[in-house]
């Protein structure tokens, strides 16, 4: 959505001034997925292809019910189906929708050294402007949940906009507009949470005592979350992160060594203008030529005398 | 190329080819790689035609550099084995940094500074060069799992500012003992140059001139 001026940005990739951010009186935005409530159906998958124009190119039969088999440049949201037996001994069948999670501290922004190329909106909403994308790949190091793909034909990152697009314009994502059965619910960021509560109260006296919603701390919290039956173990779901978290290596990497690393080069150039200034050039005198003569010529004149 | 008549050869034309494709490639691989690490650099990219041009060109330099020093490697390893004379030149650096090389120790072809750029860089190099294949999207992004990768990145950052001061080290080196540029680019010293700042390695020069046959002339 480069095209359309946004003035209400609250992060911006390598950006080291405040981004254009005077309109950001707005509510923030999440996607709640009740994953307790979705049947497999992946119309929100066909919707996000409809919607962003997206065709992936039709893979094989991987023995999974998952199609494709994983997410892409043009494939943005995933049904991911996993089976699992629990305690009584029953099947489970844990289906979640996968895509980007639009964390309020992403890791692909932060690793992203392309000026603008990732931007966070007021909303809450993580944006590619692909544009700007220089195809490093830094996204997909700095993203906890694995989701950015860069394409193979134009080098460029891809990943789930929560239909920024739609979104600005009022309406709620295609995903959401095509779940069948309410799974997939979008609003503010508070509304949601009240309406996951309601849920998670449901599932308890259900028996699933573990249910609670999955919104983690460590990236800020997000804005796509699930509720979840099993809460206490969300890698269940497909190797969702149990604890989602920017890794240390990228923190340390885009952290305290950026500006260090800059500022110790600069202070080196600096450091050996100052010593050209004190100490001065090291040149060589009339007397060092004199001595070098004197070396090359006694050289030639001890030959004979030096032959054994 | 006029030369003084007393003029030394210190680089042959093979060693300053050489040399100066390393330079050429090391400097664009800095630009590039600053331009990729720190966002108030970024405007480097433009060097390069855009970003994605940049970062399209910086591994192909970064093969150009590993494949010309492995040559700086092979001309100068053996003049940059570690000796006696390279301890008693760090312990009198103090005098180094101040221009006087009466203090200073006698040293051969290079001194022990000389011998740490080359050093470091014999070590820098290839890790930026192995570190750079991990990271380099295009052709191996689904080569490795993400977690090496970013560790990766993380060895390919700290090496490359690593390199980067070594470097600059080595170019303020060049600049502030005079004629050394010139040993680089046209070739040779005077005997004066190699009397105050190499002189082990003009005695052996001049004794290996008057094993040879016939002596040298002097005008």
């Amino acid at each position: 959505m480069s095209d359309l001026q946004s003035q209400d940005y609250v992060r911006r990739s390598a950006s080291t001034l405040t981004p254009p951010s005077v309109r950001s009186h707005e509510d923030e935005v999440a996607k709640l997925i009740d994953v307790s409530r979705c049947i497999g159906c992946k119309a929100c998958q066909s919707a996000c292809m409809e919607w962003n124009d997206l065709r992936p190119e039709v893979g094989h039969f991987e023995g999974s019910y998952e199609n494709p088999a994983d997410l892409g440049p043009s494939v943005w949201t995933l049904m991911k189906f996993a089976e699992h037996e629990n305690e009584q001994g029953n099947l489970e069948w844990l289906i979640r929708k996968d895509g980007c999670m639009h964390c309020e501290d992403p890791g692909c922004l932060k690793a992203c050294p392309a000026p603008g190329a990732i931007v966070q909106y007021a909303n809450g909403i993580v944006d590619f402007i692909s544009d700007k994308c220089i195809g490093c790949g830094y996204c997909v190091k700095g993203c906890p949940f694995n989701i950015p793909r860069i394409s193979k034909q134009d080098h460029k990152s891809y990943k789930c906009t929560l239909c920024s697009d739609r979104v600005s314009v009022g309406l709620e994502p295609a995903c959401v507009k095509a779940c069948p059965t309410g799974a997939i619910m979008f609003g503010s960021k508070t509304d949601m949470k009240h309406q996951a509560a309601e849920r998670i109260e449901d599932l308890k006296s259900r028996g699933f005592d573990q249910a609670g919603l999955y919104d983690p701390p460590e990236v800020g919290g997000t804005h796509v979350m699930y509720v979840l039956h099993h809460a206490d173990k969300p890698s269940l779901y497909s190797g969702l992160p149990d604890k989602p978290r920017i890794s240390p290596v990228v923190g340390a990497w885009k952290g305290f060594i950026k500006p260090l690393a800059v500022a110790g080069i600069a202070l080196a150039a600096v450091g050996a203008f100052f010593h050209w200034i004190t100490a001065g050039p090291n040149e060589v005198t009339e007397e060092d030529e004199a001595e070098g003569e004197r070396v090359l010529r006694e050289a030639d004149a001890h030959e004979p005398e030096k032959s054994p | 190329m006029t030369r003084p008549n007393n003029a030394i050869t210190r680089y042959t034309a093979a060693n300053r080819v050489n040399h100066w494709i390393t330079a050429l490639c090391f400097v664009l691989l800095t630009l590039s790689g600053l331009a990729m690490f720190h966002p108030m650099l970024f405007f480097l990219s433009g060097l390069f035609g855009g970003g994605q041009w940049m970062r399209a060109a910086h591994p192909w330099i970064g093969i150009v550099l590993m494949a010309s020093y492995l040559g700086l490697i092979i001309q100068f390893w053996r003049e940059n084995l570690v000796n006696r004379d390279d301890v008693a030149w760090m312990k009198s650096i103090r005098y180094v940094a101040v221009n006087d090389e009466e203090h200073v120790p006698p040293v051969g072809r290079n001194n022990a500074g000389q011998k740490m750029v080359f050093w470091s860089m014999t070590l820098l190099v290839p890790a930026l060069f192995f570190s750079g294949l991990l990271i380099w999207e295009v052709y191996f992004g689904a080569a490795t799992s993400i977690p090496v990768q970013r560790v990766a990145v993380l060895v390919h950052s700290l090496a490359a500012i690593a390199a980067i001061l070594v470097w600059v080290v080595h170019v303020y080196a060049a600049i502030w003992i005079r004629h050394s540029v010139r040993a680089m680019t046209q070739g040779y010293v005077t005997p004066g140059w190699a009397w105050r700042h190499h002189r082990k390695w003009l005695w052996e020069l001049a004794s290996e001139q008057h094993d040879k046959a016939p002596p040298r002339k002097h005008p």
